[in-house]
């Protein structure tokens, strides 16, 4: 009752808040990945031109023609500039609209921006929390208003995720924005999330979801169609949440399936999806291409060129999606194709040829220079005869004459290439050494190494310059005669995920590689589950059989190496027996053996031993065997008290013989009447190996015959041991 | 309509005993005082299926449908009874009778299906898209297949278990994901390869399958031919069409040739198929169109294949008779909401009492009853939603509440039957109260006895 007459009273409160609250945002204007290094090492993603704006414009216009009132933008890596570019804009000085910046330096993931800003305690309802990479046109209304309504009914919705639709088909459509796949499961009736995965282990060919899911839920949407588009529409809690959970670092990877695995404090996530609305987030160079050919093609209407200028000098569409600024040199034998974006104050030779490309303010570019979908922001040097494909520039380069960027090229500020120089396809050249990850792991994406040079680079020009400077001498071999730059070797995923990532576009035979992946998979997945007979009754008791069996396998393999190990040393260190005993012990229980296991081990170790010392014959190898168990008679011995112990030597043995060191196989016989003579092994024992292996292949009896007349000796023995009893 | 039909007659079911025997094999079980099999013929009658092969497991059984059928529809349908060895599973029929199968299309119902979703549109469907497979699928039933109804709301997580989880793509025709019954006691697993080209999935717990296909028949006999581990068509072959169906050269890999161009004739004119009906329609491709056309290589010809469903409207009836459960169910069912299939016409009483049955004073029979032929009752009895077979005796004063009585039952005054089924022959002595009991045939429960919850049968 008590809940109820809670829930009552809100629903009354409710039409206050709607009034009092304004509409509130969190704008992060850190991505707190590294995949746009080298770049970012040097100015913030968030100031990077997108089609001559920065990317933070698309954001805030965005934010403001949705109706959000007070923005806060939280700064980290580049604090400063992007301080600096804010109170230089018109965005502090609109009526209706705050921007406020809350600085941080020693943030390293969004969990912690979102932590800081509870702690600021600035946010006083719901609130839109997006990146300052995201572009968009959508309607916050229709989304807004779901939100509110599900929180009326249930206190637990506390975000709503926008998603979109991607292209349908299946061989690109992930990889249009260069994003990883993305699996989701929505309950199609409340439109609830209950499952994200967006970087599913690529190893299995099946995803697994909580049975649990369908209790509830008497039917659910799997999808693999849809695409995040970071827009997030969260309530208080979210920020709470952040601080209750301190390890929450990535927003989907850790807050996202976090709440969708704790079912304790019962938080839902929804999600809200647009149709005709565009909204996408630059995540990588892929997706900064595309966006930028969408907002050229008017799909993020009203933010395009002609209708969004910062200051700039107006620029007009003309026929075929041709966007020029009005003052600029061009040459009458140049042609501009379409789909191409030409700031102002910028010259172009004669015979040069641009297409589909993006060029910046005061860039001189010289004759027949060809360029092709490249990126080329302001004040730019292109000299006669130089090509250019799929590359980004950045301010300040000088592409010396001849000079060729194949595909794929990212160019840093300031970067000189020299004359006739081929800069091979996928290079990231910066005036920056690429820093040394000291671990590839999945933590340093937050890494701090960022924000120490980022602020490095925030302290002093003239630093950089020395830097630079310094490194010059170098550098200039790497870039052709005269060039400044460091080329950076590929990082982590190598030249293999490269291609997913570039603003090149995926060449053809990637495109077969994935859909021939794609096959393989159904391929694989059918020999995956179809081994077992009927086994379609329990594909999941097999597998975690078969797991379990690998996982022993491991185990024993790695407790034998360490057994040989430890036996190599006592003979090379002179150890004695007993303390051989008591390290062999102290494995036995590390990886849980039992005593026959470690007769196998370390009998193995012994054989392997005599194998390896020096032999001229087998005569030799006899003796070296004779040697080594004469010398660790007492720590074998002391592992073979029952049978079990003696006939798992034996198997050992046998296995060594069939395997590892053939050379025993002929001594076999006479190596076994050895253990038997000196008492390692019992008649008892080698009774029972004889009989266990009776029912084997004939493959495996070749050793039962070798000793056969051992073994018939033996069972003569006995009967005449009774005779004389008797 | 071009269909050969396969009914799966079943032999006698461990999940029925003690009410099935080798003298009532379950395609014999009484429902609503008939075999449980001529539902499934009739329905097969009603779309003009006359030419029928019915697989029962055993000869002796096989002996005894056999003769029934011959009795009950000499006249109307032509029917093949086919014995089999037991425990091959419902693949192995197939195998055993595949020598007869020469139609474009087989049916393969399960003997055991009460239902009036209509047929017809089951091998339109089929037809249309000119399918490896068409399944039916159904409203799971609310109160479940397995025995255990009374877990309530307890053992939330044991209830997704027991019914299929089925996968279906966004036009809900095409079948892509299928798991059934005791699989689903872990976590679910999709095969992930077939997302990125169907796009979305959509998981439904609510339904069943039916255990009504249709089938190719080249298609059929192949797998069947080629995978001879596969027992069921349920948990083997349809699976495994399922996960092959957009890679269906592994499905005809290692075939002799001859057989291969046939199949592969059909895959291509399926192909042509599917390319003028998306001509025609100007409608959408399906996922299986865009998978096989989206190649990028001109070497490889991708072949799909297609597993179809059709969805029965949640207003038409579906069951399946295979537990003791479902048993109560379908002849409740069948006297009540779904009378229909029952084939008798009710009274004003909303009852079905035979001309020839007696009843003593005092005594009522409610309505959703069934009264069989010649059975006499005593006075002051009261029978209230149950069934009472033919020829059986009741004493005075004896209560039968939601319960099924077969034939030649005698019982004695003042017995108190309560949610149980008393099979044929059965003789309950005075006093004897027998509740949620199953009673298997010839078995005499004593004077006096009380019984909750048992399985009586004679040893």
């Amino acid at each position: 009752m008590g809940a109820q007459k809670k829930s009552g009273a809100r629903v009354s409160e409710d039409p206050d808040e709607l009034v009092r609250v304004p509409l509130q945002a969190v704008l992060l204007a850190d991505s707190f990945t590294t995949k746009f290094r080298p770049i970012t090492l040097e100015r913030p993603k968030v100031l990077l031109p997108l089609v001559n704006v920065p990317m933070i414009n698309y954001t805030l216009t965005w934010l403001e023609s949705a109706g959000v009132e007070e923005v806060f933008v939280f700064c980290c890596s580049h604090s400063k500039q992007v301080i600096n570019y804010l109170e230089k804009s018109e965005w502090l000085s609109q009526p209706n609209f705050t921007v406020t910046t809350i600085e941080s330096q020693n943030s390293v993931s969004a969990g912690d921006a979102l932590r800081v800003i509870y702690e600021r305690n600035v946010i006083q309802g719901d609130f839109v929390l997006i990146s300052g990479d995201t572009v968009s046109n959508m309607s916050l209304t229709q989304a807004l208003l779901e939100h509110k309504e599900r929180r009326k009914k249930d206190n637990n919705a506390v975000m709503t995720m926008v998603i979109k639709r991607s292209k349908p088909n299946p061989a690109i459509h992930q990889s249009r924005l260069g994003t990883d796949e993305l699996f989701m499961a929505i309950d199609p009736n409340t439109k609830q999330l209950v499952y994200y995965e967006d970087r599913a282990d690529q190893s299995r060919g099946t995803l697994q979801l909580d049975k649990s899911l369908l209790v509830d839920n008497p039917s659910l949407s799997l999808h693999h169609d849809k695409q995040d588009c970071y827009i997030d529409i969260c309530s208080p809690e979210v920020l709470s949440l952040f601080t209750d959970n301190f390890d929450y670092q990535h927003l989907r990877r850790h807050f996202v399936k976090g709440l969708l695995l704790d079912d304790i404090m019962g938080y839902k996530i929804f999600v809200h999806e647009i149709h005709s609305d565009y909204a996408a987030r630059i995540d990588n160079f892929r997706s900064y291409d595309t966006v930028s050919k969408d907002i050229i093609h008017r799909w993020t209407y009203p933010l395009v060129p002609d209708v969004m200028n910062f200051g700039h000098t107006a620029t007009k569409l003309e026929r075929q999606g041709m966007y020029r600024a009005l003052e600029i040199s061009q040459s009458q034998s140049a042609v501009i194709g379409p789909f191409t974006v030409i700031g102002s104050g910028t010259k172009i030779g004669n015979n040069t040829k641009i297409s589909s490309s993006v060029i910046g303010e005061g860039c001189k570019i010289g004759s027949n220079v060809t360029i092709e979908g490249c990126y080329i922001w302001d004040n730019i040097i292109i000299e006669d005869g130089c090509k250019l494909q799929h590359a980004i520039v950045c301010d300040g380069v000088i592409i010396k004459s001849g000079a060729v960027l194949e595909p794929g090229v990212i160019l840093s500020f300031k970067v000189v290439v020299g004359p006739e120089f081929v800069v091979p396809t996928y290079s990231k050249v910066s005036l920056f050494q690429q820093p040394i990850e000291e671990d590839s792991d999945e933590e340093l994406e937050y890494a701090d190494s960022t924000s120490v040079i980022g602020s490095q680079v925030d302290k002093s020009d003239v630093e950089i310059a020395s830097k630079v400077l310094e490194t010059n001498f170098s550098a200039a071999s790497q870039l052709g005669v005269g060039g400044a730059g460091h080329v950076w070797s590929t990082c982590e995923g190598g030249l293999e995920e490269e291609w997913r990532h570039s603003v090149a576009p995926i060449p053809k035979d990637k495109i077969l590689e994935a859909i021939k992946t794609m096959e393989d998979d159904i391929e694989f997945a059918q020999d995956d589950i179809l081994l077992p007979p009927s086994g379609e009754l329990k594909p999941n008791s097999n597998d975690s059989d078969d797991d379990d069996h690998e996982d022993s396998r491991d185990d024993s393999y790695y407790f034998e190496k360490e057994v040989e190990a430890t036996f190599l040393r006592a003979v090379h260190e002179n150890i004695q027996e007993s303390h051989l005993i008591l390290e062999i012990n102290s494995l036995k229980l590390s990886y849980n053996k039992d005593t026959s296991d470690c007769a196998g081990a370390l009998f193995y170790a012994m054989m392997k031993y005599a194998l390896d010392t020096p032999h001229s014959s087998s005569d030799g190898l006899l003796q070296n065997v004779q040697a080594v168990f004469t010398k660790w008679k007492k720590a074998l011995t002391s592992y073979l008290n029952g049978n079990d112990e003696q006939i798992e030597v034996i198997l050992k043995f046998e296995e060594m013989c069939l395997e590892s060191a053939k050379e025993f196989a002929p001594l076999f016989t006479t190596i076994l009447h050895h253990l038997y003579n000196d008492d390692f092994v019992e008649e008892n024992a080698i009774l029972s190996w004889e009989d266990e292996k009776k029912d084997a292949d004939e493959a495996d009896k070749v050793f039962v015959k070798q000793a056969q007349k051992l073994i018939q000796w033996l069972k003569e023995a006995p009967e005449e041991d009774d005779d004389d009893e008797e | 309509m071009d269909f050969q039909v396969v009914v799966l007659g079943g032999g006698v079911s461990k999940k029925l005993l003690p009410l099935v025997s080798q003298e009532l094999p379950n395609a014999l079980l009484p429902v609503a005082n008939r075999p449980v099999i001529s539902y499934v013929l009739e329905y097969l009658e009603l779309s003009n299926l006359k030419d029928l092969i019915v697989v029962v497991e055993g000869e002796e059984a096989a002996l005894r449908v056999g003769a029934w059928i011959s009795g009950a529809y000499a006249d109307r349908l032509h029917v093949e009874v086919a014995a089999i060895p037991e425990d091959v599973g419902t693949a192995g029929a197939i195998r055993a009778i595949s020598h007869h199968l020469t139609a474009k299309d087989i049916l393969v119902v399960s003997g055991d299906l009460v239902t009036d979703v209509p047929l017809g549109a089951v091998a339109a469907t089929h037809r249309r898209h000119d399918a490896v497979v068409t399944a039916m699928l159904c409203s799971a039933p609310v109160s479940g297949p397995s025995e255990s109804v009374s877990s309530g709301g307890k053992d939330k997580t044991k209830k997704p278990g027991r019914y299929d989880l089925i996968g279906l793509d966004p036009t809900k025709q095409f079948l892509v994901h299928i798991a059934t019954g005791a699989e689903v006691e872990k976590d679910l697993r999709i095969q992930k390869s077939i997302l990125p080209a169907v796009g979305q999935i959509e998981i439904r717990a609510d339904l069943m399958d039916a255990h009504l296909y249709a089938f190719k028949r080249s298609v059929l006999q192949e797998v069947l031919d080629q995978k001879s581990a596969f027992q069921s068509l349920k948990h083997d072959v349809l699976p495994y069409l399922v996960r092959s169906q957009l890679k269906s050269e592994v499905l005809f890999n290692g075939m002799p040739p001859v057989e291969e161009n046939g199949t592969e004739k059909v895959i291509s004119q399926s192909n042509q198929q599917m390319l003028s009906q998306i001509l025609a329609n100007a409608s959408e491709p399906t996922f299986h169109l865009r998978h096989a056309l989206g190649s990028y290589s001109s070497t490889s010809d991708r072949k799909t294949h297609k597993c179809c469903v059709y969805i029965a409207g949640s207003s038409k009836y579906c069951a399946r008779l295979n537990s003791i459960q479902a048993y109560n169910d379908i002849n409740r069912d069948v006297t009540g909401e779904a009378s229909h299939l029952s084939g008798y016409s009710f009274s004003a009483q909303n009852n079905i009492i035979h001309p020839s049955a007696e009843l003593g004073a005092k005594t009522t029979v409610g309505p959703h009853c069934m009264l069989g032929e010649g059975s006499q009752m005593g006075d002051k009895c009261s029978v209230k939603r149950s069934v009472i077979g033919r020829h059986c005796r009741i004493g005075a004063n004896v209560k039968v509440v939601n319960s099924v009585v077969m034939n030649h039952v005698s019982i004695g005054d003042c017995c108190s039957i309560q949610g149980s089924v008393i099979c044929s022959n059965v003789q309950l002595q005075e006093r004897a109260v027998v509740k949620d009991c199953q009673v298997g045939a010839g078995y005499v429960v004593t004077a006096g006895s009380e019984c909750k919850g048992e399985v009586l049968a004679k040893k």
